[in-house]
């Protein structure tokens, strides 16, 4: 009897230490991310430390408009169905404040991550709060507004004289504000089908406050003090409505039905040969430059937002960093990965298969600015962007800047200065409601 | 005693030679359904309505604290609130109207015999066969001012439905006409197959005109099955979500729904959506009272 219970046992025991053993090879790590075509890049990326390392990494996605909520509804429960998350910029104060995120100052300065990643997309990607030198997620794609237009349309000599004839200088590439909205104009002729501009107005989630946010910057405006949280003054001056009016006038140059437009309509503006021009963040141009999506695509040029009236550039930040999830049961393993992930090769593979490194060293370089007619616009702009409050109630906060500044773009109703007054009101109750201003 | 008024088990049955009595039976079929109930929607209903007096928010680890009626307070002050209810109502007067008018008038077109009228029937049903989602997507295809063939069809050049302030919420209710009527139909078909054939025929001798005879026969008798069709629809378009959601962003279309979405998983203001929720839910129990008082008087008559 007793030897059949200690063979029993044995069994026992060896079967699970041979499970154990199995289970350590088959490390595996979620990384949860929206589903774009940079997510498809990053899987075959990841692919390669599957290869060296033999741990599986599985890059799981969802529709755009699900990705805040399934990403917090699984924060909020804390599973742990993902290891590592590329959360929106705007996720960083909740996502550090209420213990979402690990902490990763300490990984930060022991790689000088600082001296690696370009200044911008560490200021907006990793850190939190601004300028406290704690950091929360690894930059790992770069976006930001940029643009898209008619190459064949902008140099019809035909074209370019009755332009010079109308406006007095010469039909190129605009470099301000003012030339932009002259030029949609021009272009603007609903009677051959063919319009001005395409830009963001979906108010459902940060669509239309990117396009708007990038005008109000290179006018010289903000949206606020995010250190102190200051709006009154700030939120609605003079610069920023004179921003916000600019993207009203605009809107008055895009194609017909143009209220509830983000990135696939921005895109379809110069497919479809609608537009003469159309913003999109970077991430949405590959398709532009290929044949089989964009019959416009050898004709299709790229340049980075323009400069407001007082020379200010700049344009509204997309993106994203990667985070561990500190409800994961393999944060070691994913410290590992982003270890891994940081390197200049991977950095420059990642690069390579169409993601928007934020390393400087591959943005520096000529073979990485050469690569794609939209390369060097990207690099021009990730050293100008800014981005939108990343406060714990960031989504309240953009609810109410929608709900105040659609009405004026689309709607007609009101003036700049009044959409943009209300805003700061609703802000400064905002941010009473939640105690910021000790 | 319930049991005394269950038939007795055949004794030949398995049941009866495993022993169960009827009351075992009966609990057997019914306690799954009364656990499920009160797991998925009495307690959520419960718990809800006490989150609707504190100010938690799903997506904070701090503790939250109890605010008594503040949220009650905020919401029934807030304007922007009000004027989601206004919307909504506008909504489901148009909307619900146009359904009962169009689904009754085709009910009245369908009650006799022609050549393929099953089929004809079918056709007419399958609008309320598709996902809500689905059909606000095409619709938002068909209204494009720059390719949509409503507009080419009446001759509209670009006139934008949806992007249009004044236009989009009913352009919304047009789809959801069209999508919902089939259901007010089949209803009513119901209820006109329903109506004595002779009542008809005495009021033919009496040469009673096409008029007197709809008034005074057909409405009255068909109204209580109407109302019910009624109830339904006016409860459905009063929580309307999906539709609107996938055909525009217009603030001047943005359901009540629409608000309690955003601020339940957009914002996370957990407590306050809780409390909103409460106010449409008596809302529409307020309204659907009306209806069922109403209902009973037809039925009286």
């Amino acid at each position: 009897m007793r030897k059949i219970v200690t063979s029993v046992i044995a069994g026992i025991g060896l079967a699970l230490a041979c499970g154990t053993s199995v289970r350590a090879q088959d490390k595996e790590l979620t990384i949860f991310w929206a589903e774009w075509d940079p997510a498809n890049y990053l899987q075959e990326l990841v692919n390669d430390y599957t290869a060296e390392t033999g741990v599986k990494v599985t890059v799981q996605t969802t529709p755009w408009p699900d990705f805040q909520t399934k990403a917090f509804t699984e924060f909020n429960a804390h599973g742990d169905a993902y290891d590592l998350v590329v959360g929106d910029s705007q996720w960083l104060g909740a996502g550090s404040t209420q213990g979402h995120y690990v902490d990763l100052t300490d990984f930060f300065n022991q790689h000088k991550l600082n001296d690696v990643m370009a200044p911008a997309t560490i200021k907006y990607y990793a850190e939190y709060p601004g300028g406290s030198g704690k950091y929360w997620a690894i930059p790992l794609e770069g976006d930001a507004i940029g643009w898209s237009y008619r190459k064949d349309w902008f140099e019809d000599p035909k074209e370019k004289e009755a332009f010079k004839a109308k406006y007095g200088y010469d039909l190129a590439v605009p470099t301000t504000y003012a030339q932009l909205r002259d030029i949609a104009e021009f272009f603007h002729r609903p009677d051959q089908k063919k319009y001005g501009i395409a830009i963001y107005t979906d108010n459902s989630y940060d669509a239309m406050a990117m396009g708007v946010e990038s005008a109000i910057f290179s006018y010289g405006g903000d949206l606020g003090d995010y250190a102190t949280y200051k709006v009154d003054g700030i939120t609605n001056s003079k610069e920023a409505a004179a921003g916000l009016d600019m993207y009203k006038q605009l809107y008055k140059f895009t194609p017909p039905g143009w209220g509830k437009t983000f990135f696939v309509e921005d895109n379809q503006a110069i497919t479809g040969g609608l537009a003469a021009m159309s913003m999109n963040f970077f991430a949405f141009f590959p398709p532009l430059v290929n044949k089989a999506t964009n019959p416009y695509a050898d004709v299709t040029g790229f340049f980075a937002n323009p400069a407001g009236p007082d020379g200010k550039r700049f344009a509204a930040l997309g993106g994203q960093g990667i985070s561990v999830i500190s409800y994961s049961k393999n944060k070691d393993e994913a410290m590992k990965f982003l270890e891994w992930f940081i390197k200049d090769e991977t950095q420059k593979k990642w690069a390579e298969l169409g993601g928007y490194t934020c390393s400087q060293a591959v943005l520096k370089s000529e073979a990485f600015q050469n690569a794609t007619p939209y390369n060097k616009a990207f690099y021009d702009t990730m050293f100008m962007v800014k981005d939108f409050w990343a406060t714990p109630e960031y989504a309240e906060v953009l609810d109410q800047l929608n709900q105040n500044i659609y009405p004026f773009v689309v709607g007609g109703k009101g003036t700049a200065q009044e959409a943009l007054d209300k805003t700061a009101a609703d802000w400064k109750a905002t941010f009473t409601k939640y105690n910021r201003y000790k | 005693m319930a049991s005394v008024a269950l038939t007795n088990l055949d004794p030949a049955s398995r049941a009866a030679a495993r022993g169960w009595s009827d009351l075992t039976i009966r609990n057997l079929f019914i306690i799954p359904t009364l656990v499920f109930l009160i797991v998925f929607n009495i307690f959520p209903l419960i718990y809800s309505l006490g989150y609707s007096f504190t100010n938690f928010a799903a997506n904070r680890a701090e503790p939250w604290q109890f605010v008594g009626l503040q949220n009650y307070r905020e919401l029934l002050s807030d304007d922007h609130i009000w004027s989601n209810f206004v919307i909504t109502a506008k909504y489901v007067i148009v909307s619900v109207a146009g359904q009962m008018v169009v689904g009754f008038g085709l009910a009245l077109l369908l009650n006799r015999s022609f050549p393929m009228k099953g089929l004809i029937t079918t056709l007419l049903l399958l609008p309320m066969m598709m996902s809500a989602a689905v059909v606000g997507l095409f619709w938002q295809l068909l209204y494009s001012p720059s390719w949509g063939p409503i507009n080419y069809v009446f001759g509209l050049g670009d006139f934008a439905w949806l992007s249009n302030p004044d236009s989009a919420l009913y352009a919304v209710a047009i789809t959801d006409i069209w999508m919902w009527s089939p259901f007010v139909m089949l209803l009513s078909l119901a209820g006109l197959s329903a109506v004595p054939q002779h009542l008809y025929e005495a009021a033919a001798i009496d040469r009673a005109g096409w008029w007197y005879t709809f008034t005074r026969i057909t409405l009255p008798l068909v109204s209580p099955i109407l109302l019910i069709a009624l109830i339904f629809r006016t409860m459905e378009a009063f929580k309307t979500f999906d539709i609107a959601y996938t055909m525009t962003t217009q603030p001047t279309a943005e359901l009540i729904a629409i608000r309690l979405y955003k601020q339940a998983f957009q914002q996370w203001d957990t407590g306050k959506s809780c409390a909103l929720a409460y106010i449409v839910l008596i809302m529409v129990l307020a309204i659907t009272n009306l209806y069922v008082k109403y209902l009973n008087k037809v039925k009286e008559r």
